[in-house]
This record gives structure tokens, C-alpha cells and sequence, in this order.
């Protein structure tokens, strides 16, 4: 354990994870890896398990075997270390968005008006000034998945599990929340571990991707991807973009 | 669009039951039902009008006793959802005999209650509570139950305790449903009272209404079944008015959600 606890580059490490669901294994021995201020991807097709790594990571459950170390540390099985956001965007809908914003520091223990002077200031980096007193109803969808990731940040500023977090919006939407995302994330120093079945997505947001099999789920291949940022749309148009395309495509 | 519907969707109910007492009206003017049988809307309304002022002492009684059966009710549902929702051993003992207790005809009853509790005011007072009670009981226990797994599964990778999850998520959950169980035992309220008094007492509303019929002034009667039913939708729109003023966002959500 020394050696991880050396070696500060290294937030987070999965270590060959196996988790069986009565008689059927879906995970088969994970490893992976998150360093300080990267953006990693789980790419793999649905039901493969990836839901199951981030239960895992964030410690709701316990993996039959294999260890979850962050920054050199053991935190199998233990909550409250990593933010953890769902697809659905999960907000409270009794909740004001700065509530809702405020509610991992509530759960901490803070004061509600502390708690609210705590998350104003973020309202502007997550590009969500002047919602913070409206209700989740009146949002749009993309602008729901903001307050969400502001909320998942407010829990835990350095180590951030984002599980499809726009894979409910359509597609101009969610084009928009991905340069949203690069330019939120700039200003911000965490580290993210993203899962997506996406393939574009996740070349367009990642450092490095873990492509995953079909249940059960192995780590198939590191990718990394090294285009240039910040990054803009008209990458997806690139060559090199295509190829990393047809690479992955090929392996799938 | 939504505004034009919501015209429609007073109109329509409003136009066919001013059909329906002009109807009523002119087969009793026209001798089609006779008077002393069913009397006319009009006879009803002017007859209201006359007894109104004698009837105030009364319906002062029934609300009493319908608001403070209502809010016992409300305090022991609360009490005992917690309780079985936060205990799963108790749901399993209680809930088969709370349904059960449903069964039992609230008339065999209520003069037991009589004999029990003599002529005052709590006899009357339990009937409400035990018509109330169970709407209430059910309405929190599936808001509690009813609470999306992902959103509790959020609050534990946050390491919120048992008691936090409680007060940040499942107890607001269940609220919209709790309302909902609250309008249908608020409307119930009235009902229980005047039950209850119909087995006898000094006052209320089915005090009266017990002496008019036995006179056979059908016209009072009808007066006061006009009343009760006025009360009934008076208690139905305060619950809404408080779920309106408590949480603005669940008529909202729900208006949107149409
Ligand atoms: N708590 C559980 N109990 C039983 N089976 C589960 C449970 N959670 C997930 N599974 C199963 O494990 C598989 C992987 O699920 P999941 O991790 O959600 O996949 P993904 O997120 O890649 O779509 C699925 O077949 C699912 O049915
Ligand atoms: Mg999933």
C-alpha cells in the first residue's frame, strides 16, 4: 500500500473486482485505474455491469473479491468517500435547486443557510445563475442534469462517478452538455470516472477509455485518447477523431 | 391550451347539474313527483334560508367533532406509519388487523360507543377517528414505501444516516400521497359526525337531522343533507388550500405531470 500512498498521481484504483448476482458473475475481475485530474470513460454495452464497478466504487456494495484504494487507502465497501451521480437526475422535487444543491452538505451536518452560502458561488461556474430558488419541475432536462452535477460536486470535489449522466437528453441537448461539461470541468480540480455506452462520447470527453466486454464484465482494452484541449466541436469532424472511431468500432 | 381545458373542466360539471335541478325542478312543479315525496331545489333553498340561523349551534357541534376526530386521526396515522414503516415486524402484525377493522359496520358499532361513552361528544369523536384514520394510515404508508430506491441509495453513498433519510427524503415524499388521504378523510370528516350523532345527543348536525325527519319535514331534511354536503367540500378545499400554502411544488408537479 506504500507504493500507491507514494505515488500522489494515482486518485483511484480498482483492483480485480469480482461480483456475482446469485449464480451469475458480472463482474470478472475489474482493474483500473483514475489519476489526479483525468477524465476516464467505462465504455461497454448496456447490462454489462458498469453500474455495478460504481456501486462498487462508491461502496454501496461489497465486491466478492478485489480491493477499491483511493489515494492509497482501502475503501472497499465503505460509503461517503466518492460523489456518485445516476442517469436520472435524482434532485428532490420539494427542494429549491440551491437546496438541493446543498443537500450533501446538509447530510454533513451544515446549516441550511450556511449550506446555501456554501454552493451559491458555484451557480456560475455550473452555468445555473439565477435558477438556484426555482423548483426542479420548472427545468429543462439538460439544465436538471447541471443542478445534479453540482449537487454530485458539492459532495465530493475531487473524485466525481458520473454514470450516463446525459444519456436521457436528446442528442442536440446532450451535444450542448458536453462542451458544457469540458468548460465546467476546466475550472474545477476532479477527477472523473464516466460511464457510457456512447462511443463518441466518450472520445470527445476522455483522457482514457476502459472498454469493456459483455457480461461478464473485464477490462478489454485501455485506450488513450491524446487530442489536444480545450476541445470543440469541430473535432468530431477530424480525422484523427474518426480514426479513434474506428478503432474502438472495431473492437466492439 | 391547458388554460382553455381548465374552463372546460369547471363548465361541463357546472352546466349539467344546473340541468340536472332544472329537471328535478320542473318534474316537481309539473306534478311529475309529488311535493311531500321529494321536495323541488327551490323549496329546499328557501327552506335552508329559514333554518339556517336555527342550525348554527349545530353545525358549530359537527365541526368540532369532525375537526378534532380528523386531527387525532392525523396524529395517530403519523405515529403509527412511522412506527410501521421504520419496523417492518410491526407492518406485519398491525396492518392485517387494521384492514380487518375496516370491515366491521360502523353502525353495530357506534352504539356500543354510546353505551361506552355516553352522550357527549366522544362517541362521536371516535367514529370520526375510526373513519378517518385508515385512509390517512394507508395514503403516508405508500407515500413512505413508495420513495424511488436510487434516490435512498444517493443518500447512503453520502453516508447519510437512517434518521437523515427519513427527514431529507422519505417523510417529504410521502407527503403528496399523505395529502391525498387527507382529502379523502377530510371529506369523510363530516360524514363520521353525523353518524355518530344520529345515535344520539344534544347537539349537531345529526341531531337535527334526525328530528326533522321524524317530523317529516322532508324540505328541512334535504337542508340539511345541502349543508353537510356544503361542509364536506368546505374541510376538502382547506386541506387543498394547506397543500397549496405547505408545498406549492406538488400541485405544480402534478399540474405539469397531466
Ligand atoms: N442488485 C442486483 N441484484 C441482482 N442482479 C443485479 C443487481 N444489480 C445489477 N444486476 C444485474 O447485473 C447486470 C449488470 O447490471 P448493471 O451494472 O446495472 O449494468 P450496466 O450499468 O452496464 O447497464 C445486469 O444483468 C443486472 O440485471
Ligand atoms: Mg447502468
Amino acid at each position: 500500500m506504500t507504493t500507491y500512498r507514494s505515488n500522489h498521481e494515482i486518485k483511484l484504483e480498482l483492483k480485480q473486482i469480482y461480483k456475482t448476482f446469485e449464480d451469475t458473475p458480472v463482474l470478472e475481475g475489474i482493474s483500473l485505474q483514475l489519476k489526479n485530474k483525468e477524465f476516464v470513460s467505462i465504455l461497454g454495452p448496456s447490462g454489462s455491469g458498469k453500474s455495478t464497478i460504481f456501486n462498487i466504487v462508491s461502496g454501496l456494495l461489497k465486491p466478492d473479491s478485489g480491493e477499491v484504494i483511493i489515494e492509497g487507502e482501502s475503501y472497499t465497501g465503505k460509503t461517503g468517500r466518492v460523489s456518485y451521480m445516476y442517469q436520472k437526475d435524482l434532485l428532490l422535487p420539494w427542494c429549491r435547486v440551491i437546496d438541493n444543491a446543498s443537500l450533501p452538505l446538509i447530510i454533513k451536518g451544515m446549516k441550511k443557510q450556511q449550506a446555501r452560502e456554501t454552493v451559491s458561488p458555484f451557480f456560475s461556474v455550473f452555468g445555473l445563475e439565477g435558477f438556484e430558488y426555482k423548483y426542479p419541475f420548472q427545468l429543462s432536462g439538460g439544465m436538471r442534469q447541471r443542478a445534479a452535477l453540482l449537487r454530485t460536486y458539492m459532495f465530493s470535489k475531487d473524485i466525481m462517478l458520473l454514470d450516463e449522466p446525459f444519456g436521457g437528453l436528446d442528442a442536440i441537448t446532450r451535444a450542448k452538455m458536453h462542451q458544457w461539461l469540458l468548460g465546467v470541468l476546466q475550472q474545477l480540480e476532479a477527477s472523473v470516472l464516466f460511464i457510457t455506452h456512447d462511443i463518441e462520447e466518450a472520445i470527445y470527453l476522455s483522457d482514457r477509455i476502459y472498454i469493456i466486454s459483455e457480461r461478464p464484465a473485464a477490462v478489454y482494452k485501455e485506450i488513450v485518447i491524446n487530442l489536444e484541449r480545450p476541445r470543440g466541436r469541430a473535432l468530431l469532424t477530424s480525422k484523427e477523431f474518426m480514426d479513434l472511431k474506428a478503432e474502438i468500432l472495431s473492437l466492439l | 391550451m391547458k388554460r382553455l381545458r381548465n374552463i372546460e373542466n369547471s363548465v361541463i360539471p357546472a352546466v349539467f347539474f344546473a340541468v340536472l335541478l332544472i329537471i328535478w325542478q320542473l318534474s316537481v312543479d309539473m306534478g311529475v313527483i309529488r311535493r311531500f315525496v321529494l321536495p323541488s331545489p327551490m323549496d329546499i333553498g328557501s327552506t335552508l334560508i329559514e333554518i339556517l340561523p336555527n342550525m348554527y349551534n349545530h353545525i358549530f357541534v359537527t365541526l368540532i367533532e369532525a375537526f378534532s376526530g380528523f386531527f387525532i386521526s392525523i396524529l395517530l396515522a403519523l405515529v403509527l406509519a412511522i412506527l410501521m414503516d421504520s419496523v417492518k415486524l410491526v407492518k406485519k402484525a398491525i396492518y392485517p388487523i387494521l384492514v380487518v377493522s375496516q370491515t366491521v359496520p360502523l353502525i353495530v358499532l357506534a352504539p356500543l360507543f354510546v353505551m361506552w361513552f355516553g352522550f357527549g361528544m366522544l362517541p362521536k369523536i371516535i367514529v370520526v377517528v375510526l373513519v378517518c384514520f385508515f385512509p390517512i394510515l394507508v395514503s403516508l404508508l405508500d407515500g413512505l414505501s413508495s420513495v424511488d430506491k436510487d434516490i435512498i441509495n444517493l443518500l447512503k453513498s453520502m453516508k447519510a444516516s437512517s434518521l437523515q433519510i427519513f427527514r431529507l427524503v422519505k417523510f417529504p415524499a410521502a407527503m403528496v400521497s399523505f395529502f391525498s388521504g387527507l382529502r379523502i378523510a377530510a371529506t369523510y370528516s363530516i360524514m363520521g359526525a353525523v353518524i355518530g350523532e344520529w345515535l344520539g345527543g344534544r347537539a349537531g348536525l345529526g341531531i337535527y337531522m334526525t328530528r326533522v325527519r321524524n317530523s317529516y319535514a322532508y324540505d328541512k331534511t334535504f337542508a340539511v343533507v345541502v349543508v353537510i354536503i356544503a361542509l364536506s367540500m368546505l374541510v376538502f378545499y382547506l386541506v387543498k388550500l394547506t397543500q397549496r400554502l405547505v408545498m406549492p411544488w406538488s400541485i405544480e408537479a402534478e399540474r405539469n405531470r397531466r
